[in-house]
């Protein structure tokens, strides 16, 4: 029940977005016809503003909007006048998805084993090891990583590729450059839950109960330490889906988080509300997702 | 009324056990030293952080102890010159983000019900729409009349003005995690036996904020500023990747680094150009973390 009411509350939140979206690119002063290679003349641009409606009142765009998206046609892009919005996010999406997944993957499944054995073994090194091992995934955000990387195993040692986007070999240094200052995050989320939990009563009692060590660990204290993760992974996995304008540009990746950025910068209108509904689509099925999951983990949690 | 066994209140505590804590006396040492650093040695350096020699590209060596960028500048100066801004920018954005998302969230998730629902949507509206657009958005539309205003009141409108318009606003967008982390700890703190005895004692909602609901998400919160404090850094240094942040020739750690990736080619490595912007961020970002565990572990409620 409660969550049929969050869908029914999806619908117009997405709506409230899109609206937002549409507004405030519009706020940003400057135009999507300034930065043509050659100025247009006033007569020019003002059949263009004619040809995309930009020279209507805003809440008549918005319903020309509205209904262009019930037929699921997001607009003609205002920079790539040859292409439409769906055009762009079909070919560029999949691209960010597969290397979001990538590193999403690599984020967990290098952070949550980090963070649990740092917290088994509070307090030996084996905890200040793992701890300073996730600390130093943290500082080093993939805006760094990822010329380092370049630099050296690519260009130096020629191990990997230095770019694009083709073959496996062309993901592994993206992935890492774009999962492990999230793998850092989760490692240190997951410490901290454990350590939380570890000092609940529940767990004292399954100690008492008789059961060994790794069995409250694993089964007890684990499925509640690990729900500040689950909560992370909403935006986390939205972020990542979305593709990284940093790493997509240094890797030259195809995706589509290099269009976003260039979309506001370049007042691409119908671009920026295009992507960033398709942003918040993600965003509002993957939390619903995450609060599905914490019910299941946490008996603790009700929603009534 | 809770009566101290010992003579010291609870900050002559906190600050004992931090002092036990060698690596936060470590990090903050590092970061006393480097503020004092970044402040002084441009004073006593023959090299201004704007002067363009002839010798482009230059090795570090004992004229130029990091070398030298593509205008021949030395990048120990400007390196200095980038991290007061990258510093000061964190901070600032950090408290900021700090007090906005505390304050949301333990209202939203200890008042619940019909409150909690709008504000948690208001935070999903804003969580939707990617932080970048109110960047760009606030960026453009700010500056202008923040310099009319500073211009009418007399005072010159220098660039570092912008950047105090943009990196406040940066903390205003940052504040979204903080608030969803906080109701999310207070959620499944609120349904505990001992708030409900408190609350049952006849106690009133800001007691048990205070008293039970604060100490108790305190740890997650501290952890998550130093969080933050990098979090920040790193957009800045994100939007100036994007060319949007600093403006040349000021300087960031963000933008020194961009610059650095700007010369990467398959030729010749400029190693220095990226290593020493690099390796000054991880550190620095590494000791703010390092301090922000020990100031965790210093008040920490549930260790106690």
């Amino acid at each position: 029940m409660y969550f049929l009411r969050r869908i029914g509350f999806a619908i117009p939140l997405l709506l409230l977005i899109s609206f937002l979206a549409f507004v405030l690119v519009r706020m940003a002063p400057g135009g999507p016809f300034d930065r043509e290679r050659a100025a247009a003349s006033p007569e020019v641009e003002r059949q263009l503003k004619q040809k995309y409606r930009l020279d209507e009142p805003l809440w008549k765009q918005y319903g020309y909007f509205l209904g262009n998206l019930l037929r699921g046609d997001l607009g003609p892009s205002l920079r790539y006048r040859n292409h439409t919005v769906n055009d762009i996010v079909a070919e560029a999406l999949p691209v960010s998805m597969l290397l979001g997944m990538l590193a999403f993957g690599f984020a967990l499944g290098v952070g949550l084993p980090l963070g649990f054995f740092s917290a088994v073994h509070r307090g030996r090194w084996q905890d200040w090891a793992g701890s300073f091992a996730a600390l130093l995934a943290v500082c080093i955000p993939g805006l760094v990583l990822a010329p380092l990387l370049v630099v050296t195993v690519a260009i130096k040692w020629r191990l990997l590729p230095v770019g694009l986007w083709g073959s496996p070999w062309h993901a592994v240094l993206p992935t890492i450059a774009l999962g492990l200052f999230f793998a850092g995050k989760v490692a240190r989320l997951m410490r901290e839950g454990m350590l939380g939990v570890m000092q609940s009563e529940f767990i004292t009692t399954a100690r008492a109960k008789g059961l060994g060590e790794h069995q409250v660990m694993l089964r007890h204290a684990f499925r509640l330490a690990v729900l500040p993760v689950v909560s992370y992974c909403g935006p986390l996995l939205a972020d990542l889906l979305t593709g990284s304008f940093v790493v997509e540009n240094i890797f030259q990746i195809p995706g589509i988080g290099t269009f976003f950025v260039n979309s506001m910068v370049n007042r691409d209108h119908t671009m920026t509300v295009g992507l960033v509904l398709l942003y918040a689509v993600l965003l509002v099925l993957l939390n619903l997702l995450v609060d599905f999951i914490h019910a299941a983990l946490d008996p603790r949690i009700r929603y009534a | 009324m809770n009566v101290e066994p010992s003579s010291q209140s609870p900050r002559q505590r906190a600050w004992r056990r931090f002092k036990r804590n060698r690596p936060a006396v470590a990090g903050a040492l590092f970061l006393a030293l480097t503020i004092a650093f970044v402040l002084l040695y441009p004073l006593f350096s023959p090299y201004p952080p704007e002067q363009v020699s002839d010798s482009q590209f230059a090795r570090p060596s004992l004229q130029h102890w990091m070398g030298t960028d593509v205008h021949g500048r030395d990048l120990l100066v400007r390196l200095c010159y980038g991290a007061r801004i990258s510093l000061v920018v964190g901070v600032v954005g950090a408290l900021i983000s700090l007090v906005i998302g505390v304050l949301w969230g333990a209202i939203a998730g200890y008042v619940g019900g019909r409150l909690d629902a709008v504000m948690m949507r208001f935070v999903d509206v804003l969580y939707s729409m990617p932080s970048i657009i109110f960047a760009i958005v606030l960026m453009s539309a700010v500056e202008p009349p923040a310099e009319r205003w500073l211009a009418h009141l007399g005072l010159p409108a220098d660039r570092s003005v912008r950047l105090i318009v943009l990196f406040a606003g940066l903390g205003a967008v940052s504040w979204l995690t903080m608030a969803r982390i906080v109701r999310g700890q207070v959620l499944s703190l609120r349904t505990r036996a001992f708030v409900d005895a408190s609350r049952a004692l006849g106690a009133g909602t800001g007691h048990i904020l205070r008293r039970h609901i604060i100490p108790n998400v305190l740890g997650v919160v501290i952890v998550y500023l130093t969080l933050t404090v990098p979090g920040i850094i790193l957009y800045e240094s994100f939007l100036s990747f994007l060319g949007l942040g600093i403006q040349p020739p000021m300087a960031s750690w963000g933008s020194l680094i961009a610059e650095g990736v700007g010369q990467i080619n398959p030729i010749r490595i400029y190693w220095w150009l990226i290593a020493f912007p690099a390796g000054f961020l991880v550190l620095t970002l590494l000791a703010l973390n390092y301090v922000g565990d020990g100031l965790r572990d210093a008040w920490d409620v549930r260790g106690a």
